[in-house]
């Protein structure tokens, strides 16, 4: 019972960071319907900034909070640039949008390696989350616990904003309605740019906390990409409730097969009953209800 | 790298160029056997020596994910050979190193492989390091009768008449570090790896040790190449409470495994880490404080105290930079290179053959000692260590074999490894 239980705890500290990963993509390509595989590259640039950050603040703990602000803005600036330069010349053409942002994927790669080397560089974790704390009889430890935190207070602002500010009310505008929304005045363009910078800024947040357990390397963003499609995926596209609900239950599950056998089998049966569950409801667990003809 | 979808059409298309190269392959066979009737030779070696320089081929990758620990390699090869030149080169001709990069893919490593020999004649070939590249390029070495020189400790079970293996094999590094283990009097392992050919062979050996020796092994865990996700395996090793932890992971898993290890409240002193792939590179990347204490089975540290080693150490470093750091593939490399040219001066010729009949019993007085080759499996006797990872983030000696080990890739001198050899 004990060890059922700090397995579910377990579960949930892994969905948060699946979430975290994952929260972005829900945006770009779950609003937007864009493919970018340069997902996991903007993930690493987070990874990057909190490592350059601590270069240059030195101390662990201020560095770490100011890096989650600079993640932000420089996954966004990213994405931004990625979205304005390549994705905006190529909506509706899927294909094409995705082996662009592959390639820019492995570019951004080729850059990290150029620039910081291949091997991992080291993130020291500040003195207050080094160690664990006792949970329901596991050991969690506390990065863990920052990262669920981050994940709870990251969902909560981005539904702030999509719901309260007029920024979001555009989002979900175009979301909803394309067309429509260009009649009723609103730039698509600007709120096409708009949203890939905060996916992407979202993506960067995630690549400072992943910091914290992970390792920071130019491929670092890749063994992330493949568990945040499956989260939004899984979820329902364009749902950010489907997003919070996926992740945190492909985490349990993942750790619930994890104790029962090894982690690579494990990782074999959440793609089978994420495979099954996609026959049985191919729209993900939630689905949005959009105004669109398409 | 392995879940990627996007790699699917990739893989597949990696497929089709393999077996593409296969047919090629194939059919260049086929046409050097119908040539073999009407000539005396399938191929006949074009490596010229009449001028004051001889050719060999340096075949590492200079891109891709392996390139920052090939290159290394890289550069250990060619200092050894600027030694070799400045003292009067092999039988009196200069060497002259051609690199070639093998991009860390397998095919490209073939294709250059055949380069090297093919075009540029060269008389030996120095390089490789993942197990899938030397499975890649030893065919090609074999069709063609060349040698190719592989520094890199590797899962044994292999001997080709045209390689040369100057890293470990099993029995002098996994082996030693499961007796050093048990003399410290360790009863119970678990065994953490990552989930392909090298841990998965490395295991079985550490369970049929175990077994016979009266170790409990207490858990057994893979996790997919890359994986970061921890927690799950740090629990259940954490509860199963063994007396240590034998861990054949590699590349990042390290980095997030040793975190959540030491997060978790796990020391050395409570349950130490003995880990085969983790060099003085690494260590930066976990970050010295999440790994301090723990140990590491190698042959060679930059810190082994020998006159050979503080020479190559500072040869490295006057031609490097004070800042490099030398490791033990590094070393193997450097061996390798000294290695061939005495035996090409015991057999006074560059022909293969007459290298390969030359080689048994061949000795270089190396950085990490003397290095002899056996010629029943072109293997090289070893020195095993147990390194420490101490606080300047280097690995000290802490335990060494009573000097080197001989090489036993199919583990024949092993009574409790009889199964093993049959099953693979």
């Amino acid at each position: 019972m004990d060890i059922l239980v700090g397995q579910l705890f377990t579960g949930l500290s892994t969905g948060s960071i699946l979430l975290l990963a994952a929260l972005g993509l829900s945006l770009t390509f779950g609003q937007m319907g864009v493919v970018n595989m340069a997902h996991g590259e903007f993930i690493m640039a987070g990874c990057y900034t909190a490592y350059v950050t601590q270069q240059v603040v030195g101390g662990a703990g201020v560095s770490l909070l100011i890096a989650l602000p600079i993640g932000f803005a420089v996954g966004g600036a990213m994405g931004l640039i990625l979205e304005v330069l390549l994705i905006r010349r190529l909506y509706h053409r899927p294909l094409d949008t995705l082996l662009v942002t592959f390639g820019v994927g492995l570019i951004l790669q080729q850059v990290a390696r150029d620039v910081f080397g291949a091997p991992a560089v080291n993130v020291t974790v500040p003195q207050f989350l080094r160690g664990g704390v006792e949970i329901l009889g596991t050991t969690v430890p506390k990065t863990r616990l920052f990262i669920m935190a981050l994940a709870v207070v990251a969902v909560a602002a981005l539904a702030l904003v999509l719901r309260f500010t007029p920024a979001g009310r555009r989002i979900r505008a175009v979301v909803g309605n394309r067309d429509l929304a260009e009649t009723a005045g609103i730039s698509s363009r600007a709120v096409d740019a708009g949203t890939f910078f905060i996916g992407s800024g979202l993506a960067g947040v995630a690549g400072v906390a992943l910091t914290l357990i992970g390792s920071t390397s130019p491929t670092t963003g890749q063994s992330y990409l493949v568990d945040a499609f499956l989260v939004v995926v899984a979820g329902g596209l364009g749902r950010i409730k489907g997003a919070v609900v996926a992740a945190v239950a492909l985490g349990a599950l993942q750790s619930v097969f994890e104790t029962y056998s090894t982690a690579s089998l494990a990782k074999v049966g959440v793609f089978v009953v994420i495979v099954v569950f996609l026959q049985l409801r191919p729209q993900g667990l939630f689905t949005l209800r959009t105004r669109s003809l398409a | 790298m392995p879940h990627r979808p996007e790699h699917r059409p990739r893989r597949a298309a990696r497929a089709i160029a393999a077996t593409a190269a296969l047919i090629v392959t194939a059919g260049a066979a086929a046409a050097c056997g119908a040539r073999a009737g009407e000539e005396t030779d399938a191929f006949e070696p074009c490596l010229d020596t009449s001028g004051d320089t001889v050719k060999v081929g340096a075949l590492n990758s200079q891109s891709g994910t392996m390139a920052i620990s090939e290159t290394t390699v890289l550069d250990a090869i060619l200092l050894a050979a600027d030694q070799i030149n400045a003292a009067g080169g092999v039988l009196g001709k200069q060497i002259e190193v051609i690199d070639e990069d093998g991009a860390s893919e397998p095919v490209v490593f073939a294709e250059k492989a055949e380069k090297l020999i093919r075009e540029d004649c060269v008389a030996a070939v120095f390089g490789g390091w993942t197990s899938a590249s030397r499975k890649a390029m030893l065919p090609v070495f074999e069709d063609y009768d060349s040698l190719l020189y592989y520094p890199v400790q590797y899962e044994g079970l292999e001997a080709s008449e045209n390689i040369f293996y100057t890293g470990a094999t099993t029995n002098q590094q996994i082996i030693p570090a499961l007796d050093y283990l048990a003399e410290t009097g360790v009863e119970s392992l678990y065994l953490v790896g990552s989930d392909y050919v090298f841990p998965r062979t490395a295991n079985a050996i550490i369970n049929a040790y175990a077994e016979a020796h009266g170790i409990e092994i207490l858990g057994e865990d893979y996790v997919p190449l890359g994986s970061t996700e921890f927690s799950t395996i740090v629990n259940q090793v954490s509860a199963a409470g063994a007396d240590a932890v034998f861990n054949t992971l590699n590349g990042d898993s390290n980095v997030a495994f040793f975190r959540e290890y030491a997060n978790v409240g796990l020391t050395a002193e409570q349950m130490p880490v003995m880990s085969v792939s983790i060099a003085e590179e690494e260590v930066g990347g976990i970050g010295v404080e999440n790994i301090v204490g723990q140990l590491a089975a190698w042959n060679y540290y930059q810190t082994v105290e020998s006159e050979a080693n503080a020479a190559f150490v500072e040869a490295f470093k006057a031609e490097y930079g004070a800042d490099r750091v030398t490791s033990d593939p590094m070393e193997a490399a450097y061996n390798a290179v000294h290695l061939w040219a005495a035996t090409v001066e015991k057999a006074a010729s560059f022909a293969v053959d007459d290298v390969q009949e030359a080689a048994g019993g061949v000795s270089f007085e190396g950085p990490e000692g003397t290095v002899v080759i056996d010629g029943e499996n072109n293997h090289v006797s070893k020195t095993a260590r147990i390194g420490e990872i101490r606080s300047d983030g280097l690995l000290y000696t802490v335990w060494e074999s009573e000097g080197p080990i001989e090489p036993d890739p199919f583990l024949d001198g092993y009574e409790w490894a009889a199964d093993l050899a049959v099953a693979e």
